[in-house]
């Protein structure tokens, strides 16, 4: 399916009437048809997303706090002067950053060899594509549990084996995020490992043979025919990946409730909104998210020309 | 040809990515299995010095742990059929049907699938309190539904897609109404994607924390991610560790189950919207 | 059983561009009508339009008398076999064969019965608790052609319906097809795009050419009476040699050699400079001395390359091409879905004859057999000549 078929206009019929009642009833028939199926759909998406998103639109320009419902009072772009120029919203960008960037990239490295291994493995290639495919599908709270009890002082093991007595990972900013990346990284990378395989297997073998019989190394092989033909998979890996990374929430609500520099912005957002119900500035935050999300799908799409008619299948 | 050092070279890869899958499943029933005591003395070793269903017997004792266990299955369940069926219709309308809005719904999907779900819960919360379904099953049903719609319509569209069309005319032209094609020939063969979408949907809500803490304040509707993060233990005294562990333990099984059966259907699923032949 | 009319139909895609242009045409009750031409003549849009599956731009379809533009697929009462059988595969063959009977709810003692009667005659009775996935290609073919046969239609429409066959394969279920439809007699369009099934098949072949019809004619009409260059140059295999030829004094000069053709040929040529003419590489005979008729043609040429195939030999025979000539002849193999690599002539020579390549050999034709044509339009202007 192109997009070409569909852009094109309708057809002008000159016919004699009756053959163009017949052909545009059809046509009627089948645009009902498909409107109808995908109405409910439709219904559902703009009744969770559009709707609220505008009602976080019009509630950001309010004064508004749940615990002051008669304080109620248009602002203007006020929220979001304040929200811009308070540095909790500057930390909250800064450790999203931080965590995106790290586990993407490691994610993909790593993703990248598992994906490779499963791909050459000879025997128990499904044992191994089973085992990983139990991080992917596993709650992320207990991901984040399992991680958080592994250093924990009282109950880990993890200083006990690496001889670091009583030092203790969740009281600063860095050793936090790295426990919160550590838990990330192993939940998700088998899901961008086999997003990787599927593009890896559809490299042709009789390419490789033909890069071989030209004298590519194994090395030139990988940088010059398999990923140039993988560039697709990657890229929509890594763009879902990042907007995925971008949006954490459980694994710091779990490990540091915030604590020590690892608010990230979701977590911001649930915090103003829910846990303060501070509604106006609240809802500017989740505004602000938003964009930023819209940001990053834009710099993919039209600056990396990530090609997402794969992903759609249109 | 390379020879079979080589392949047992990447026999040894596999066995470290079974560990590094393993190994922290392997943590998680160590500790679920401990007793909650073992952490007064300091310095815990990995494996526990007495194996001890204590832990399992605590959770489940607990009314916290149990509703919330009927909660996650009754709403995951719930919202994976309601959102298999919604999206079997517009997926079967995308991969079969020219009709205006084919393009925006697909566009739609795509973006929710990119949307930050945290910048819903403040309007979501406010809403779902005007509506009288905060905290209730409902109240998280039809988020579920919406964030696992994407992934449900490209997945099965794709499977969709793979049913060649000549099935259905030559159902047409056999004498079926588009209706009787589209049950007795297309839903058969869909039958496995259907299955597949089931699947990772369930995962999905199963998954889900984010609305799970936000739109709910009691057992009514919390589920056992949202349980799991307020639970406390026993008493003030005890840690909650061990406790939180064999509820883990407990929420993983299906998990793993269902990893076990349809293993080569999951992976399908995956990649079958991602990366298209 | 009925008959099929076509009335000036026509279909036009979104872009306006017609795939099927203006078509007329009379499928008699009981007749085996072939549709071919090559790959987007718009042979295949046309049955898809009969059957249902695409609408009716313009014009009319008509079953046993009845217009069928607006009915659904379901109520044509027509049987299709598709390109790539279309058989159910969560079906047994039974109940694929069964599937159309079923929607019509019939009762199970006379399903059994059509379906047990329908095997016996394919010879698919030991396979019906099989599923498709289990058959070969050959037994899917037939359990579609069973599908088709169950239920009393009104014709039978086939899809190239041999093509994912290999060749083998191919020729019996060509004589297979043909059997069943003189037995049933029931009236059958057939599309396919290998003249060899066009000939063998069909009481009359319809050729089609950028969604125009051509020329309808039994086979042998077709292939000696072609109405124009494209229906010359598309049957007959290997396929009519087209020569310029320079009309100057009542001779035509072509390329190996000049002649004074016979005079009604020069009368339908009139004042034109320049024509085509064609040859069918079999009316060519090595000259041994005697045998030539009055008025044959006799001319020498270098071998360039012999085919030798044990029942048949094809001599290629390369010629210098006048200036210009090559445009008619390049847009025409364009629409034959081939390419002109070189001016050559093909002739088909007694396999007994021992020739090589490089030797000259002596040919020669009898011009009454050669076909004329405009260069501008491609008609053929000597039909009836002769």
């Amino acid at each position: 399916m192109t997009g070409v078929a569909t852009a094109a206009a309708p057809p002008e019929a000159p016919a004699d009437p009756p053959a163009k009642a017949a052909r545009s009833e059809r046509l009627r028939h089948e645009r009902r048809l498909g409107l109808r199926l995908s109405a409910p759909a439709f219904a559902v998406m703009i009744l969770v997303t559009a709707y609220p998103l505008g009602y976080a639109l019009v509630l950001s320009l309010y004064r508004y706090r749940l615990t002051d419902p008669s304080g109620k009072e248009f602002v203007g772009l006020k929220n979001y002067l304040t929200v811009l120029t308070d540095p909790v919203w500057w930390g909250a960008v800064s450790t999203t950053v931080v965590i995106t960037v790290v586990s993407v990239v490691v994610e993909l490295v790593l993703g990248f060899a598992f994906a490779w291994v499963m791909f050459r493995i000879l025997r128990g290639r499904s044992v191994v594509r089973t085992a990983i495919l139990v991080p992917y599908g596993i709650v992320t709270v207990v991901s984040a549990f399992i991680w958080r009890y592994a250093f924990q002082l009282d109950s880990g093991f993890v200083n006990q084996w690496f001889g670091l007595a009583d030092y203790n990972w969740f009281g600063q900013r860095w050793s936090s995020l790295f426990v919160i990346v550590l838990s990330e990284i192993w939940k998700t990378t088998p899901f961008i490992s086999l997003l990787l395989l599927a593009g890896l297997v559809q490299v042709p073998e009789e390419m490789l043979e033909a890069a071989k019989v030209d004298g590519a190394t194994a090395w030139q092989r990988l940088w010059k025919v398999v990923l140039p033909n993988m560039k697709a998979a990657i890229m929509v890996a890594v763009l879902f990946r990042t907007l995925d990374a971008w949006r954490i929430f459980d694994n710091p609500f779990v490990m540091t409730g915030g604590a020590n520099g690892t608010e990230t912005l979701s977590f911001l957002a649930y915090r103003q909104n829910v846990t303060l119900v501070n509604l106006g500035a609240g809802s500017a935050v989740s505004v602000l998210l938003f964009a930023t999300v819209v940001l990053i799908a834009f710099v993919f799409i039209k600056v990396f020309r990530t090609d997402l008619s794969q992903v759609r299948g249109d | 040809m390379e020879g079979r050092r080589t392949s047992h070279w990447w026999t040894v890869w596999g066995v470290l990515i079974l560990a590094w899958a393993m190994f922290p499943l392997l943590w998680m029933v160590s500790l679920a299995f401990k007793s909650p005591e073992t952490f007064r003395a300091g310095t815990p070793s990995f494996f526990p010095d007495e194996w001890t269903w204590e832990n399992f017997q605590t959770v489940f004792d607990d009314e916290l742990f149990t509703s919330a266990l009927r909660n996650s299955f009754g709403i995951a369940i719930i919202a994976t059929v309601l959102a298999v069926v919604v999206a079997m219709f517009a997926a079967y309308a995308i991969a079969r049907l020219e009709f205006p809005g084919k393009r925006l719904l697909l566009s739609m999907a795509l973006a929710i699938a990119m949307f930050p779900q945290a910048a819903l819960v403040g309007p979501l919360f406010n809403m779902w309190r005007g509506l009288g379904i905060y905290d209730t099953w409902l109240g998280l049903i039809i988020p579920y539904l919406t964030f696992a719609l994407p992934l449900s319509i490209w997945t099965m569209s794709a499977f969709f897609r793979q049913i060649p069309w000549e099935m259905e005319q030559a159902a047409q032209v056999d004498g079926a109404t588009p209706w009787q094609a589209f049950r007795r020939v297309i839903v058969p063969l869909a039958a496995p994607g259907v299955f597949t979408t089931a699947i990772l949907t369930f995962f999905f809500c199963w998954n889900e924390f984010l609305f799970a803490i936000s739109l709910t304040s009691t057992d009514r509707a919390r589920t056992v991610p949202a349980a799991l993060s307020f639970f406390t233990g026993q008493s003030q005294f005890q840690s909650p560790v061990t406790a939180i562990m064999a509820a883990s333990v407990v929420v993983t099984i299906p998990i793993v189950i269902l990893v076990l059966v349809f293993q080569r259907r999951i992976v399908a699923g995956l990649t079958s919207g991602a990366v298209k032949g | 059983m009925a008959d099929i009319t076509l009335q000036n139909v026509v279909k036009r895609y979104g872009d306006g561009f017609p795939a099927v242009n203006d078509v007329s045409l009379d499928i008699a009750d009981g007749e085996f009508m072939i549709l071919v031409g090559p790959s987007g003549c718009g042979k295949s849009t046309l049955l898809r339009m009969i059957v249902g599956l695409e609408d009716i731009t313009e014009g009319e379809v008509t079953i046993a008398g009845e217009r069928v533009n607006e009915k659904a697929p379901k109520d044509r009462n027509l049987a299709m076999v598709f390109q790539n059988y279309a058989l159910y595969p969560h079906l047994t063959v039974f109940e694929n064969i069964a599937f159309p009977l079923r929607l019509r709810h019939q009762p199970d003692e006379e399903v059994r019965r059509k379906v047990e009667e329908a095997a016996e005659t394919l010879e698919l009775t030991e396979h019906l608790d099989r599923r498709p996935s289990n058959l070969s290609g050959g037994q899917r073919q037939r359990v579609a052609m069973g599908r088709a046969i169950v239920r009393d239609a009104s014709a039978f429409l086939f899809d190239e319906p041999l093509s994912n066959l290999d060749a083998k394969l191919r020729g019996q279920m060509r004589t297979e097809i043909l059997r069943l439809q003189r037995r049933l007699g029931i009236t059958t369009v057939y599309v396919t795009h290998d003249q060899v099934e066009a000939m063998t098949l069909g009481d009359r072949v319809a050729l089609l050419r950028r969604g125009e019809l051509q020329q309808v004619a039994a086979p042998r009409a077709l292939y000696e009476e072609p109405v124009n260059m494209f229906v010359a140059g598309f049957i007959g295999s290997p396929p009519m040699n087209f020569l310029p030829a320079v009309v100057e004094g009542g001779e035509l000069r072509l390329p190996v050699v000049g002649f004074r053709p016979p005079d009604d040929v020069l009368a339908r040529v009139g004042d034109r400079s320049r024509v085509m003419v064609g040859l069918r590489p079999e009316r060519f005979t090595t000259v041994t001395g005697d045998g030539a008729g009055p008025d044959d043609v006799e001319f020498e040429a270098e071998v360039d390359v012999v085919e030798w195939l044990g029942n048949e030999q094809y001599a290629y025979l390369p010629y210098d091409e006048p200036e210009g000539a090559d445009t008619t002849l390049e847009e025409l193999e364009r629409d034959l879905d081939s390419e002109r690599l070189r001016s050559q002539l093909v002739v088909a020579l007694d396999p007994a004859d021992a020739i090589a390549s490089g030797d000259r050999i002596r040919l020669r034709f009898d011009p009454r057999s050669m076909h004329v044509f405009d260069v501008e339009t491609g008609e053929n202007l000597t039909l009836g000549v002769g």
